[in-house]
């Protein structure tokens, strides 16, 4: 039986392991940057695989509605919003929020021309 | 009616007092991420060119290393936290504390080569 509090709770979990993972990549890339331009050319050849590239997607993915839900999390814990029908309105609120931030983040980070302001 | 067991009332034993810590820690790097992480991604996407020498141009500006480091901090802070939780529910057994001890490992790895090398490239030592 699908229940949206199960839902909301395990997508919390799973995104914020992913972005674990994503601290991972960070500190590699971090390495290879302090480790000089030799090695940078090495490593920007593996983290420009396309594979990564699709892991940057995801981690945008995560990131936003991680963000969202833990705003959510933060709202809670000041005692607010713990009714059954505000969770729902907010669980609402949580979905479409973080889908309108990842639309934005990925158009911003994968659209040529983007950002040419 | 009191919910503390009559063992407990004898020797006046209370909780350890510790039960709160973990709570108020994700808490509060949860606040502190909020700023910290939208600047991290904000930059990231606004940097237009990950070459090299753009790179380091951008991590030796002592703003850009100060929010750094203060973010990779407190991002393994967090993650840590989080993913101690999953392994302490979804692991069982004698793998369970040595699940726990690696994650806590990697996560001081994570965190202290992430701060040496924002530091090394912070003090020219990259170019």
């Amino acid at each position: 039986m699908f229940r949206y509090t199960l839902f909301t709770s395990f997508a919390n979990r799973v995104t914020g392991l992913v972005l674990s993972l994503g601290l991972l990549v960070l500190v590699y890339w971090l390495m290879a940057v302090a480790s000089g331009a030799a090695a940078y050319e090495r490593a920007f050849g593996i983290l420009s695989m396309p594979i990564f590239k699709l892991f940057y997607a995801v981690l945008l993915l995560t990131f936003s509605y991680h963000l969202v839900a833990g705003l959510r999390h933060l709202v809670w814990d000041t005692g607010r919003g713990l009714e059954r029908e505000q969770s729902k309105r907010s669980a609402w609120i949580v979905g479409i929020v973080s889908v309108l931030l990842m639309i934005a983040f990925l158009y911003w980070a994968f659209c040529p021309g983007a950002h040419q302001s | 009616m009191s919910l503390r067991s009559p063992l407990g009332k004898v020797l006046g034993t209370g909780s350890a007092k510790e039960g709160v810590h973990h709570w108020w820690m994700q808490r509060l790097t949860s606040i502190a991420l909020v700023p910290l992480t939208i600047w991290f991604v904000v930059s990231l996407l606004s940097l237009g060119s990950f070459e090299h020498v753009a790179v380091i141009t951008w991590m030796a500006q002592s703003w850009t290393a100060l929010l750094l480091v203060l973010f990779i901090l407190v991002a393994t802070w967090h993650s840590q936290l989080g993913v101690r939780v999953v392994v302490e529910d979804y692991v069982h057994g004698g793998s369970k504390t040595l699940t726990l001890v690696l994650i806590t490992f990697i996560h001081a790895v994570v965190a202290a080569a992430g701060i040496f090398a924002v530091l090394k490239v912070a003090f020219g030592g990259a170019a």
